[in-house]
C-alpha cells in the first residue's frame, strides 16, 4: 500500500486495518504524533488528513490512501504551500508562537495543539477567543497550559495576518 | 568507549548500545563506561570543560516539562561566568550522572541548585588557578567572561585552552567561595527553556519514540482497573486461540503477570486485547462510594505529628468554635501519555530505559527482580509526558524488564490508556476533621485537625502479579508527607493550642497509592482553609482581614497580600453568603497552603449554576514565595500549570471503583478540565533574591483548592464536605441546605 505523508510517497508494509498512528511511528519513524489513549479521547496523536484534523490512533492507514496526509514535522511546508509561499518557513506560525510564548511544559500534547490550531486557522484566521476554545476543546493538556495556548494561537493569528499584509 | 549509542537512521533516534562493549571498555575508564553512582566527590563527576571552550554539566534531576533542565543550567553557567549557549545537560544515566536522589519534592532546584553552584565554583576556582600561572598574573588580577580569561588588555586564555576535555583530578571539597546573589547575571532572569523547540518541531525524543535494533513490541495484559492492593488479580484460565491467527505472537506469564510480544506494534496490540483470560473474582474493596466510611470506621494507632498548649482547656473557653468536614478521593496522574519502557536484559546485564523519576532507586529495584546485581543493570532516563509524580513508570520498567527477560530479547512496552489510568498509583484518599475556635476579638485561639489516609504502595503491579509480596513505600524525610502537613493544617496563623493527629490506614485492601503532586495538600487546604473562613463567617470579618490578623509570619503575610493585590479584593461587604436570588451565583474565596516548603496563597472567583450544579471557576490568582526564583518565567508558568490542574481536580476528577476494582479507565470516565472552561489564571512570584531557593513545582496547588472551595461558600452560603464538585453532589448540598 502506497501513502503520501509530508509530501512523500511511502510504499508501506503493515496489515490495512493498521492504525495510522503505528504506520507513522513505526515505519516513517516520525515523532510528531504521538500516543496518548488509542481511543481519540485526547488527541495526542493529531495529523492532518487532506487538512482536516484527525485522529491517527483509530485511523486505519488504508483510509488514507490516495489521500495527503500533514504531520506536524510537514506542517511548515504544508503551511507553504497553502499560502502560496516560495519556500517553507522553519516552522509553522503556530510553532513560532508556541515557542514565543513559551507555552509547553512537557510538550507531549503540542503536536495536537499544533496540527488542531493550524486546521482552525486555515479556515478561520482571526477566530476570538471563544472560537479558539470551542474549537481546541477537543484536546487535552494534563500540565494545564490551556491558557497558555489560546495566547499562543491568538498571536498565530497576528503573525499570520502581518505575514500577509506583506 | 565508541560512540555507538546514538545511531541516525531513517530521522528516527535509534539507539543501539551494548553492554558488552561497555564492559569490553573498561580498560580505559572513560565516563560512563562502569555503574555508577560517579564519586560525588570529584569535581569531574559534576562538570567537564570541552577543548571548544564549552560545559557539559552532568546533573541528576530529571527534566519533567517543569523547566528545571534549563535552571540548573542557569546557575551553573552563572557560577562559571560562561552564557546559557556555552553549557548542556545529559541525560540521566546510572552509569552516568551523580545520584542527587530522586526528582520529587520540588526539590530539584532546592537541593541540586546548591550542590551544582557548588562544584562551578569550585571548578571556576581552579580554572582560575591554571589561567594565574599559564598567564603569570595573580588571581585577583584576572577576569572572566564566556569562559575567556584576562590579565589587563593583551593577556588572554580561555577555559577549553586551559582544561579541554581532560580531568580536573580535584575533590569536590565544597569550600570554594559561591558569588553574592548580587553578583548574579543569568540567575533571576527568565531565560527561554532550552527545550522547547524540539518538542515543539517534533525532533524531541520522548521515551515512547524510543525503538532499539532487534526489539520487540510489547503489551501488558490485565484486568481493566486494578483491584484492591495486596489482594491482587489472579489467572483463572487463558484461551490463546483468538490469536492464534497473529503472526509471530507470544504470550509471556509469571506467576499472574501476564503479557504479549511480537515483532509488530499493532499485533501487539490487538493480541493483548484480543487473548481470553478469566480472573479471579474478588470483592476486597470498599467501592468509591462507602472508601470514606470504612476508613473513618477503621481502629488506627493516633500518631501525634503536632501538640502544643492545651486545646482541652482552650475550645470550651473560646467565643466561638466550628468545624469542618472532608471527604477528598484518589485521584490519578493520567500522565498525557501512558508510560513507556525499553528493556534490553540478558544473562548478567540488563539495560533499561524508562521514565522513572529517580535512576538510581529504579535500578535497585528492578536488579532485585531480575536477580542481578545492581552494578549490571544500567537504568537511562528519557522524559516522557508530564508524570506530576509516581504514575506507572516503575510498573511500565518492570514489565518491559520481564518480557524481554523471558523473550531473550529487547522488548519496548508501551502501557495503553486502561493500563495507566488503571494501575496507576493513585494520590490516596482522604477523610480530614477540623475544629478551630476564635476570641470575641477576632484572634484564633484553639485548632485540632484530624486525618484519616494511607500511605504508599511500595510493590508495582508487575512485581506483585509475578509474585513479589507486597508491601509499603518506606519514604525518606525528604520525601514528602503521608499524614497530615503541618504547614497547611494551621501553620499558617499563630494558634497558641494546636493538634494534628495522623489516622494511618493499612495499606492494603485499598488502591495502590502513591506521591501525586502536591500529596494530600488540596484535601487538607479543602478541610483546613475552610474551616478558618467559618470562623470569619462567624465573626464577620472579612476573610482576608481575619487571615492577616492572624497570619504566622511574614512569608505568609507576603503570599495572601500578593493573591489578594493581584486579585484586586475588596472587603466583603455580603456579611452573608448565599443569601441572594438567581440561577446563576458568584462568589469570591481566599486561601493559603502549600507543600513542605515554600508559601501559597490564592484566590478564586467561581460561578454556580443552582439549577443544574455546574460550578464555573472563571478566574484563579495564585502568589508564590519560594525563596530566590531562578526563572521566574519557568515559575510563573508552573504555577498557571498548577492552578489550571487544581481547577481540574477540584470540579472533575475521582478514580471511581467497585468492589472488584478500579471503573474509571480512560478520559471519559475520568475526565478533566477541557479548553471551554479553563479559568483565566494569574501567577505572581514573590521574589525573594537573598533567600535560599525552595520548591515550586506544586507550592500553590493547596491555596487554590482551599480559595476553591471558599468561594463556592461565598456564592451559595453552602460548606462542601466532599470533592470534586460534580453537578449531582453540588445539587444534593444545595438541596440539603434548602431541607
Amino acid at each position: 500500500m502506497q501513502i503520501k505523508v509530508n509530501d512523500k510517497t511511502w510504499t508501506v508494509a503493515g496489515a490495512p486495518e493498521t492504525p495510522l498512528l503505528y504506520v507513522l511511528s513505526n515505519e516513517l519513524q516520525l515523532q510528531g504524533p504521538r500516543f496518548g489513549c488509542g481511543l481519540a479521547q485526547c488527541g495526542s496523536c493529531s495529523v492532518l488528513v487532506d487538512g482536516v484534523e484527525k485522529r491517527s490512533c483509530v485511523t486505519p492507514v488504508s483510509a488514507v490512501e490516495g489521500k495527503t496526509v500533514t504531520t506536524l514535522e510537514g506542517l511548515p511546508m504544508w503551511y507553504a504551500m497553502t499560502k502560496r509561499l516560495a519556500r517553507a518557513p522553519e516552522m509553522h506560525p503556530v510553532q513560532q508562537a508556541m515557542l514565543d510564548e513559551q507555552a509547553p511544559q512537557c510538550g507531549y500534547c503540542y503536536n495536537g495543539m499544533i496540527v488542531k490550531a493550524a486546521e482552525l486557522l486555515s479556515k478561520n484566521a482571526r477566530p476570538d477567543e471563544r472560537q479558539i476554545r470551542t474549537a481546541m476543546n477537543g484536546h487535552l493538556c494534563r500540565c494545564g497550559t490551556y491558557p497558555s495556548i489560546i495566547r499562543a494561537v491568538q498571536r498565530a493569528s497576528e503573525l499570520m495576518a502581518t505575514e500577509a499584509r506583506r | 568507549m565508541k560512540r555507538r549509542d546514538f545511531v541516525k537512521t531513517g530521522g528516527a533516534l535509534v539507539i543501539g548500545f551494548s553492554l558488552r562493549d561497555v564492559l569490553a571498555a573498561q580498560t580505559a575508564p572513560a565516563r560512563g563506561s562502569v555503574a555508577g553512582p560517579p564519586d560525588a566527590r570529584q569535581i569531574d563527576t559534576w562538570l567537564a570543560i570541552h577543548a571548544d571552550n564549552t560545559a557539559t554539566v552532568y546533573v541528576g534531576f530529571a527534566e519533567l516539562g517543569q523547566g528545571t533542565s534549563t535552571a540548573l543550567l542557569q546557575i551553573a553557567a552563572d557560577e562559571l561566568d560562561l552564557d546559557m549557549r556555552q553549557v548542556k545537560s545529559v541525560r540521566l544515566d546510572t552509569h552516568v550522572t551523580p545520584n542527587q536522589g530522586g526528582t520529587y519534592s520540588s526539590a530539584s532546584i532546592a537541593r541540586g541548585g546548591p550542590q551544582v553552584r557548588t562544584a562551578a565554583a569550585e571548578a571556576r576556582l581552579a580554572l582560575l588557578g591554571m589561567a594565574s600561572k599559564r598567564l603569570d598574573t595573580p588571581i585577583d588580577q584576572l577576569r572572566i567572561s564566556k569562559g575567556v580569561v584576562t590579565a589587563g588588555s593583551t593577556k588572554r586564555v580561555t577555559y577549553g585552552e586551559l582544561i579541554g576535555d581532560r580531568r580536573f583530578d580535584l575533590p569536590f571539597t565544597g569550600s570554594a567561595p559561591v558569588k553574592k546573589p548580587s553578583d548574579y547575571a543569568i540567575v533571576g532572569m527568565p531565560i527561554k527553556r532550552l527545550d522547547l523547540a524540539a518538542k515543539i518541531k517534533g525532533t524531541h525524543t520522548y521515551m515512547q519514540h524510543v525503538r532499539v535494533p532487534g526489539m520487540l513490541h510489547g503489551r501488558i495484559v490485565r484486568p481493566r482497573g486494578q483491584r484492591a492492593y495486596g489482594v491482587g488479580a489472579k489467572i483463572v484460565s487463558i484461551d490463546e486461540s483468538p490469536i492464534r491467527g497473529i503472526p509471530g505472537v507470544r504470550v509471556l506469564r509469571r506467576g499472574d503477570f501476564l503479557g504479549v510480544v511480537a515483532e509488530n506494534e499493532w499485533d501487539a496490540v490487538r493480541a493483548a486485547r484480543q487473548l481470553k483470560v478469566v480472573w479471579e473474582s474478588t470483592s476486597a474493596l470498599p467501592g468509591s462510594d462507602k472508601v470514606y466510611e470504612r476508613m473513618r470506621a477503621t481502629t488506627t494507632p493516633e500518631e501525634i505529628v503536632v501538640q502544643r498548649g492545651d486545646i482541652a482547656a482552650a475550645f470550651p473557653k473560646a467565643a466561638h468554635v466550628v468545624s469542618q468536614v472532608a471527604h477528598a478521593p484518589y485521584q490519578a496522574h493520567a500522565p498525557f501519555g501512558p508510560n513507556c519502557a525499553v528493556a534490553d536484559v540478558k544473562a548478567g546485564t540488563a539495560l533499561v530505559m524508562c521514565s522513572t523519576q529517580d535512576v538510581y532507586a529504579t535500578r535497585r529495584t528492578l536488579a532485585g527482580l531480575l536477580k542481578l546485581a545492581e552494578k549490571d543493570v544500567r537504568v537511562q532516563y528519557y522524559e516522557g509526558s508530564g508524570t506530576y509524580g509516581h504514575s506507572c513508570y516503575d510498573d511500565a520498567a518492570q514489565a518491559a524488564a520481564f518480557l524481554s527477560q523471558d523473550a531473550g530479547r529487547p522488548v519496548r512496552v508501551q502501557f495503553m490508556r486502561a493500563d495507566e489510568h488503571g494501575w496507576d498509583n493513585y494520590g490516596p484518599a482522604h477523610v480530614g476533621e477540623v475544629r478551630a475556635a476564635a476570641d470575641a476579638n477576632g484572634t484564633i485561639v484553639a485548632y485540632e485537625y484530624h486525618g484519616w489516609q494511607h500511605g504508599w504502595s511500595g510493590t508495582e503491579a508487575s512485581a506483585q502479579l509475578a509474585g513479589s509480596p507486597v508491601g509499603e513505600f518506606i519514604a525518606a524525610p525528604a520525601m514528602g508527607v503521608q499524614g497530615v502537613n503541618r504547614l497547611t493544617c494551621g501553620g499558617q496563623y499563630q494558634i497558641p493550642n494546636l493538634k494534628l493527629v495522623n489516622h494511618k490506614l493499612p495499606v492494603t485492601e485499598y488502591l495502590k497509592a502513591g506521591w501525586l503532586r502536591s500529596p494530600l495538600d488540596l484535601s487538607f487546604a479543602f478541610a483546613s482553609e475552610q474551616a478558618i473562613d467559618q470562623l470569619a463567617a462567624v465573626l464577620k470579618i472579612d476573610p482576608y482581614e481575619f487571615r492577616r490578623r492572624n497570619i504566622a509570619d511574614e512569608r505568609w503575610r507576603g503570599v495572601l497580600d500578593a493573591a489578594a493585590k493581584a486579585a484586586n479584593w475588596a472587603p466583603s461587604t455580603r456579611l452573608q453568603p448565599g443569601v441572594r436570588g438567581g440561577r446563576v451565583v458568584t462568589g469570591r474565596g481566599i486561601g493559603l497552603g502549600t507543600h513542605l516548603q515554600s508559601w501559597g496563597g490564592a484566590v478564586a472567583d467561581v460561578e454556580v449554576n443552582r439549577d443544574t450544579g455546574e460550578v464555573a471557576i472563571k478566574r484563579l490568582f495564585g502568589a508564590m514565595d519560594a525563596g530566590l526564583v531562578v526563572n521566574p518565567a519557568i515559575v510563573e508558568s508552573q504555577m498557571r500549570g498548577q492552578l489550571v490542574q487544581t481547577a481540574s481536580r477540584m470540579l472533575h476528577e475521582e478514580v471511581k471503583f467497585d468492589t472488584t476494582g478500579v471503573t474509571t479507565v480512560d478520559w471519559v470516565s475520568y475526565p478533566i478540565l477541557r479548553f471551554e472552561a479553563c479559568p483565566a489564571v494569574t501567577a505572581v512570584v514573590v521574589q525573594q533574591i537573598n533567600e535560599r531557593s525552595l520548591g515550586a513545582g506544586e507550592e500553590v496547588m493547596a491555596a487554590a483548592a482551599a480559595a476553591i472551595a471558599n468561594a463556592f461558600f461565598d456564592a451559595t452560603g453552602v460548606r462542601m464536605e466532599t470533592f470534586p464538585f460534580t453537578k449531582p453532589r453540588v445539587l444534593a448540598a444545595l438541596a440539603a441546605r434548602r431541607g
